[in-house]
């Protein structure tokens, strides 16, 4: 905040406490022509009901006073008085981050010694499952869902059919690092007829029935536009990301116009990187999880 | 006892008043029999619980790290607050019902500020002696036999406040593991804050504040004067039978010298835990601790006049009209205490060990597999609050031509275990008729059929099928 607000707020906030005091001086003073103590006020309700002066006990006004030193204590000790932050220095971030701290000490050498376990042994270890699942349903549920098999663009982690390689160093690197996976449009390039052709070949590729023609005519185009991604054999490349197409697994849709569409526009694919607040111990103990779905 | 005579002049003073301790004289008789045993009873009860053990844990634990409540057989979930909500109201109810009847009997006989203070008189009693000493000493200077009593006074309660600091945290954490790490100085920082803070509140207020936590803080203490009514039994000064009061001779007859009964003894003000005089009739401060009724059936046979110039009576009894007992707030607060306390006793009868959580993923609406079918996801949530393990059957119902399929097929969960499962709902899209569904998730036992529940979710499906 400003300094002009700054001061300003200083100002409201110490002069409201003062004036506490002095409300509460001025409060507890007898006036003249008030009832004695033990006597009736001379406040009447319903015909006969009268209030006697029944004062409170002295310590009691003592604890108005303790509240007004306890604030003035407070705004020396921390943050309250405009942009004075307090001399100890506390503040919620600071909070925030020591409970990191203590959770990563509490929890860290759990992970840790997962960590020193192989991929393949802790995708065996029932309990290590259990934590992996947890994390898995924290960090990886929202896009892959709950039972790691995908929704449409984002792949299905239960089968044996992998973008980027299905190896629990690939898996984990996968996770670590993230993945970019660029389909471009290729509507440009085929021309209207040339989409049709191409998307019949894919189509033929997993056993689907097509026009026998236009797959035929699609395959001389498949070899020289898409086969230096997806192979000749268009069995894909794990090191570009690019798809298996004989598999029948159809991550952006399985429907005719669903491959038109991916073939005409292109398709983008981001797996965030999770390195950073991960760490590497839980992206071990979630790459173990990730390859004993597929792996039982 | 009127001590306005004794202050200093009035006028231009504070608003406040300064504190007057009052030092409650000894009594015995009847009421204080009933209120030593209560305090007895609750103290015992308080004091000895913890150290009681069941079926291999603490008989009364209250185990917030875990989020289990153990008292004896039962084993309580956060899923089974309602049962606590259900208590407080019928707490309430009995509150409500007592006072209405007898007044406040609460307070008078089994309030904790109630029972803490008469302990905490007992141990002043020991090294102070009774009311008229501890004035004396009181009014003494501080010398060495004067320090000695009191620091002895103090000791003891602080060392009684600590025991009841380190019980009350007993019911929170294993009694015996916590006396251990007590004996070591080796107690986590929120244990030893909390028997400091008990301890520490427990010093203050029945050692201290006594009366003053009744009359100025206790909200109970100003409503329950609303539920009396004039068939409310309280305890009342006899005015027609004790006026005009006066001392005299054992042999005199008051009759001859034109007194009442009440021989002006102060002995019931001297009793009065909040320092008041029933024979000015009925006061907020009175707690109904029924010391001054012993007290004065004690003079009243020393004078052998008949008990009673201060007794439990109504406000119709004394004008001569006849009380009526169940009148209708009564008897609606007796039906509701009763039902609800049936009502209670019967969910807990019939409660089962057994819950099912079902979570619908949100991230999608819906899945579409390649074969053309529609899938739903959910996550179950499985907890097994029984003391042994089971296996479980899973079925769906609500949704024609839908099939359940889990990630997991043995549903084998130990006993006090909470376990995720997540599920998926299939189904043909031929089948749907419009875009949700209720669907229903029935869990059952496989060792007894009885233990089952049933849980609804949600089953959503394409707009264009």
């Amino acid at each position: 905040m400003s300094t002009g607000l700054s001061i300003f707020v200083i100002v409201f906030t110490l002069a409201n406490i003062v004036g506490c005091y002095f409300l509460i001086r001025w409060s507890g003073q007898k006036r003249q022509g008030e009832a004695a103590e033990g006597q009736v006020t001379g406040h009447t309700w319903d015909g006969d009901l009268q209030e006697y002066n029944n004062p409170l006990p002295r310590w009691w006004l003592w604890l108005f006073y303790i509240t007004i030193i306890f604030s003035l204590v407070y705004l020396v000790f921390y943050p309250g008085a405009g942009n004075f932050q307090g001399v100890l220095g506390w503040s919620q971030e600071q909070r925030y981050n020591d409970e990191i701290k203590a959770a990563n000490a509490d929890y860290g050498p759990i992970f840790a010694a997962y960590s020193k376990q192989s991929i393949q042994d802790l995708a065996k270890d029932k309990k290590a499952m259990q934590a992996g699942q947890r994390l898995f349903l924290n960090y990886c549920a929202t896009c892959h869902g709950s039972d790691a098999r995908g929704a449409k663009g984002f792949p299905n982690l239960s089968d044996t059919d992998w973008l980027y390689g299905g190896s629990p160093d690939a898996i984990k690197t996968s996770i670590l690092n993230g993945r970019n996976g660029i389909m471009p449009p290729m509507g440009a390039a085929l021309g209207g007829a040339g989409i049709d052709e191409v998307t019949a070949y894919v189509m033929t590729l997993s056993g689907r029935e097509a026009d026998p023609n236009f797959a035929e005519a699609g395959k001389q185009r498949f070899q020289i536009l898409c086969a230096s991604c997806h192979g000749q054999d268009a069995k894909g490349n794990p090191a570009l990301g690019a798809a298996n197409l004989t598999d029948d697994i159809w991550l952006h849709g399985r429907s005719r116009g669903a491959i038109v569409e991916t073939i005409t526009k292109g398709r983008t694919g981001v797996m965030p990187p999770h390195r950073d607040f991960l760490g590497e111990d839980k992206a071990h103990l979630l790459a173990a999880y990730v390859y004993s779905l597929s792996n039982k | 006892m009127k001590t306005s005579s004794k202050q200093p002049a009035e006028g231009g003073g504070e608003f406040y008043e300064k504190h007057k301790k009052v030092y409650p004289r000894e009594v015995h008789g009847l009421f204080a029999t009933l209120r030593v045993t209560g305090v007895l009873t609750l103290l015992g009860l308080y004091y000895l619980l913890p150290w009681l053990s069941w079926e291999g844990h603490q008989a009364v634990l209250f185990d917030l790290p875990a989020r289990k409540f153990y008292i004896f057989t039962l084993t309580f979930w956060p899923q089974d607050f309602i049962y606590l909500a259900a208590l407080l109201i019928i707490s309430a109810l009995a509150l409500f019902f007592f006072t209405t009847l007898a007044g406040r009997l609460w307070c008078g006989y089994a309030c904790p500020q109630t029972v803490w203070t008469e302990v905490f008189l007992w141990m002043e009693r020991w090294f102070e002696g009774d009311r008229n000493k501890q004035i004396k000493l009181d009014n003494a200077p501080m010398a060495g036999g004067k320090f000695l009593r009191k620091s002895a006074k103090h000791t003891v309660w602080l060392l009684f406040s600590l025991w009841t600091g380190f019980t009350f945290v007993g019911y929170f954490t294993p009694i015996t593991e916590l006396g251990q790490a007590v004996l070591q100085f080796n107690t986590g920082p929120w244990e030893t804050f909390w028997i400091l803070f008990y301890g520490f509140a427990t010093y203050g207020n029945a050692g201290w504040m006594r009366e003053q936590v009744c009359i100025y803080m206790c909200p109970y203490a100003r409503f329950q004067s609303a539920m009396f009514d004039k068939d409310t039994l309280l305890i009342s000064y006899d005015e027609q039978r004790g006026e005009p009061r006066g001392s005299r001779k054992r042999s005199a007859d008051p009759k001859n010298l034109g007194l009442g009964d009440c021989v002006d003894c102060t002995l019931c003000v001297q009793v009065c835990p909040t320092g008041i005089d029933i024979r000015d009739g009925l006061q907020y401060q009175c707690i109904g601790c029924a010391a001054c009724v012993d007290v004065c059936n004690d003079v009243m046979g020393k004078m052998k006049y008949a008990p009673g110039l201060i007794r439990y009576t109504t406000e119709n009894a004394m004008q001569g009209v006849p009380t009526r007992i169940l009148r209708p707030r009564v008897t609606i607060y007796i039906t509701l205490l009763c039902a609800i306390t049936a009502a209670l006793i019967y969910s807990m009868l019939i409660r089962l060990p057994l819950g099912l959580d079902v979570i619908r993923d949100r991230n999608a609406l819906y899945r579409e597999t390649n074969e053309g079918l529609i899938e739903n996801i959910y996550i179950l949530k499985i907890i097994n609050m029984d003391k042994q393990a089971h296996e479980y059957h899973l079925t769906v119902s609500g949704l024609e031509g839908a099939t359940l399929l889990l990630e997991k097929t043995d549903l084998l969960i130990d006993a006090g275990k909470v376990v995720t499962v997540p599920a998926r709902i299939r189904i043909d899209p031929v089948h749907l008729k419009k875009i949700g569904y209720d669907v229903y998730f029935t869990l059952t036992a496989k060792d007894n059929s009885a233990l089952h529940v049933r849980q609804k979710g949600r089953f959503i499906g394409p707009l264009n099928r």
